[in-house]
């Protein structure tokens, strides 16, 4: 195992450079001028001439790239154009803060989806069934921007139960942290919870036809047993692999529900930098959320091989 | 009776320990972060905020907007107008302790026009030296007349940060920024909040009500509105106007609304590059009819609810600098078509470059189909700011929406746009007449004189219109009912000095 996940992680490097080459590039295809947004409303000529040189900004592309690459290689990741903050300590400053989000959106959508998909396929074709289904769906259509600002007018400005916005770090003050978290958690979990709903589903169903669930049957084991036991372990596999891929649309899903919520995370973080060219802190965040993906999916694959003894036999 | 009279001492001082009197904290929502937190280096409107009540500056601005003294107790200008000494108010300290003095004024000034970061040097342009004339008086030496400088005191420029600080943190002082304000910094999270509290030796404490002030950045309007209706904030700035009946109709809120004193308006492309080369460009009686085709008040009404006024001056028509012989011209179509026939031409395409968020886009669909009736064809562009400053400094466009947030002084909201060497003239509009009236108003300390000189600059742009100007926005606050004290300043500052929370 430990060699397997070696050399995943060796196959990782070229993968993250060729994503930070990309990045760098159609960054700079972009049009707009970072300098010419952080010079101020005045623009002075003397200021901008100075930070372009201050940033490299009249160096080659190539240049640029590579003395990025230099930095991040000695763990500096530059500085932001906007802030004058070290990218990385940015990084570090905002990361925790959409891994709480992540995981606490994952917990709602596991909550939910798992269960009514087991539910779903166990009572199949019933009413059960049917009102999952619509469930699903609704949570798939409905708009996160459109959800969250319905539940901010209706938990925090009418019923007054959680505030609207804003985030506290769970060391500081966990009740208050978790409290900011709930409803963005929630807004976030629930897009997921009807995608992993339908598989779980899907899976649980072709499990439950299989001949090994019919002979637990015919054992005499009981309903639940069959189901929880038997038939939702190996279900678990694709579930698996889904939520780690789901864990893209996480990221992706944050950008919008941070800006929503005023949670000061990797989402809104980039968000801001995208838009007043903060390049470094784009590619810095960038290249953190590739690595966040290649860990997720290296964590899905070790995880099958767990929860599937028949693979142990492939590494 | 000796051991009740202990009891009750013991019990009363137990009392105040378990509840000391509550520290007033007050949270205000804004509608962006700000940037780094060092006024020489600083370039953001919220940055401006947060600096009203953490660092003074020499001169201060009233709500008729008139200069106040702040840190600076008077001032005069020589007769020639090139110089100008300053007398720094008596016993001020910074945050640090430090005592703020002509030697500290002296060291900002200069720290302003020399530090490699800073974007205070061509707002100190007209400086050749500042020096310490005594203990407590601060001479400017200019290398030619400019009164404006004075305005220039009045914002960032103005702002004495501690000399020992700046000296330890250098360009770096945003960290951790000292200045002489009513508020000192505590702590300050990225995109989320920006702490002050109390400053217990400021000079003016007796009018600082509020122990702890936090700052809160929510750019969505309808999550900030919320956030203050729900008791998570008691203050707000930049309401949308579309909010304005909301917050009216709740009976726990109050609002207040002022002209700013900015703009917003179209920038006609006349000399900068290639595309400049057209009909629009080249002949300012399309212009002349474009602006006719436009219904002010109308656009006001519709996409601002009344909140805004129209102009077509660099200065709202409530200003003491505006042109009244030139007042917002009504819609005319007739005779807007009749500016285009003489023209030679009966339609005309424009492409318009406007920025991509709602209102902005709203406001020129308007436009787009109120001056299709004269004769123009206008296809929309819509970019993202970046992308729109960027192509409006290279000449890559035709026409382009941009608004000003506007000075003080009438100087700020022209000078720079219209001159022909001016810094951010991206018409390339270039008149020496109007460049000699600018530059005569911005050497005069009279008033009159310099009003008479913005008088003629403004009959000769509203003929030959580089810039079409379309109105003002308001400043809107909402804050809570048990808020008092704020005073609204057509600078859209939020001045904490008298404010309470009940």
């Amino acid at each position: 195992m430990p060699v397997y996940i070696g050399k995943r992680l060796l196959v990782a490097i070229p993968t993250l450079l060729i994503i930070s080459i990309f990045v760098f590039s159609l960054q700079k295809l972009l049009p707009g001028d970072p300098i010419l947004a952080m010079a101020g409303e005045e623009r002075d000529p003397a200021v901008i001439e100075f930070l372009r040189d201050k940033y490299r900004l009249n160096d080659p592309v190539i240049v640029q790239y590579f003395y990025w690459l230099g930095g991040v290689l000695t763990g500096d990741f530059g500085i932001s154009l906007r802030t004058n903050q070290p990218v990385l300590e940015l990084i570090l400053e905002k990361l925790p803060v959409t891994i709480q989000l992540a995981v606490m959106a994952m917990f709602f959508a596991m909550m939910i989806g798992i269960p009514i998909g087991i539910l779903a396929a166990v009572r199949k074709n019933t009413v059960v069934d049917y009102f999952a289904n619509v469930l699903a769906l609704s949570g798939l259509s409905i708009p996160n921007f459109w959800l969250g600002i319905m539940l901010i007018l209706l938990i925090s400005v009418q019923l007054g139960w959680l505030p609207a916005s804003g985030y506290e770090s769970i060391f500081v003050d966990p009740v208050r942290s978790l409290q900011t978290m709930v409803m963005p958690a929630f807004v976030l979990g629930n897009a997921l919870a009807a995608t992993l709903m339908r598989h779980t589903r899907s899976a649980m169903i072709g499990v439950l036809s299989s001949d090994y669930i019919r002979t637990a049957r015919a054992k005499g084991l009981s309903p639940r047993e069959v189901v929880l036991s038997h038939s939702f372990r190996n279900a678990l596999l694709p579930v698996v692999t889904l939520s780690a891929l789901l864990f893209g649309e996480l990221l992706a899903g944050a950008v919008l529900t941070e800006q929503i919520f005023t949670i000061p995370g990797f989402g809104k973080l980039i968000v801001d930098a995208v838009f007043n060219r903060d390049y470094a802190v784009v590619q810095g965040v960038v290249l953190c959320t590739a690595v966040g993906f290649i860990l997720m999916n290296l964590i899905a694959d070790a995880l099958y091989v767990l929860l599937n003894p028949r693979l142990r036999a492939t590494i | 009776m000796k051991r009740f009279t202990k009891l009750t001492t013991v019990l009363l001082a137990g009392a105040l320990f378990a509840f000391p009197a509550l520290a007033v904290d007050l949270r205000i929502g804004l509608q962006d972060d700000a940037d780094v937190l060092d006024p020489a280096q600083s370039r953001t409107f919220v940055g401006r905020i947060v600096y009203t009540a953490m660092c003074d500056k020499l001169i201060d601005v009233s709500p008729d907007l008139k200069f106040a003294p702040q840190l600076a107790t008077e001032w005069k200008w020589s007769a020639d107008g090139k110089e100008l000494v300053m007398k720094i108010r008596d016993g001020v300290k910074f945050h640090d302790g430090t005592a703020l003095d002509a030697a500290a004024v002296v060291a900002t000034i200069e720290r302003n026009m020399t530090l490699p970061e800073s974007r205070r040097k061509s707002e100190l342009a007209s400086v050749a030296k500042v020096e310490a004339s005594g203990p407590l008086e601060v001479k400017f030496t200019l290398k030619a007349p400019d009164v404006t400088l004075l305005s220039q005191l009045s914002d960032r420029a103005g702002m004495i940060v501690s000399p020992t600080a700046a000296k330890a943190l250098g360009a770096n002082f945003g960290s951790k920024p000292v200045c002489a304000g009513p508020f000192k910094f505590v702590e300050r999270v990225q995109q989320d909040r920006i702490v002050l509290e109390k400053f217990a030796d400021y000079w003016d404490k007796s009018k600082i009500f509020i122990d702890k002030v936090t700052y809160l950045p929510i750019p969505d309007t309808t999550v900030r509105l919320a956030n203050l209706r729900s008791g998570d904030l008691d203050f707000i700035e930049r309401v949308a106007p579309t909010d304005v009946a909301a917050v009216k109709g709740d009976s726990a809120l109050k609002y207040d609304a002022t002209v700013n004193i900015g703009y917003m308006a179209l920038y006609a492309n006349i000399g900068n590059g290639a595309r400049a080369d057209n009909p629009f460009g080249k002949d300012k009686r399309i212009r002349q009819a474009f602006s006719l085709a436009i219904d002010r008040e109308a656009m006001n009404q519709i996409v601002y609810e009344g909140t805004a006024v129209g102009g077509n001056q660099p200065f709202p028509p409530n200003s003491p600098w505006f042109n009244k012989s030139l007042p917002v011209p009504a819609r005319d179509v007739a005779k807007a078509k009749a500016l285009l026939k003489a023209a030679g031409t009966e339609r005309v395409k424009v492409e318009l470059q406007i920025p991509n968020n709602p209102v902005a886009q709203q406001m020129m669909q308007i436009l787009q189909s109120m001056v299709t009736e004269a004769g123009f064809d206008v296809s929309l562009k819509s970019t993202e700011f970046a992308t729109l400053l960027d192509e409006q400094t290279r000449g890559n466009y035709q026409l382009s929406r941009s608004d000003w947030s506007g000075r003080v002084d009438p100087d700020g909201n022209i000078h720079q746009f219209i001159t022909c060497k001016g810094g951010i003239n991206d018409t390339k509009y270039c008149n020496p007449e109007v460049d000699k009236l600018l530059n005569d108003a911005r050497a005069s300390t009279d008033d009159a004189v310099r009003k008479q000189k913005y008088d003629a600059a403004a009959v000769i742009l509203n003929d030959e219109l580089p810039v079409i100007y379309l109105g003002h926005q308001s400043w809107i606050w909402a804050y809570k009912k048990n808020v008092t004290g704020f005073v609204p300043n057509p600078d859209g500052m939020i001045r904490l000095q008298g404010v309470k929370k009940g």
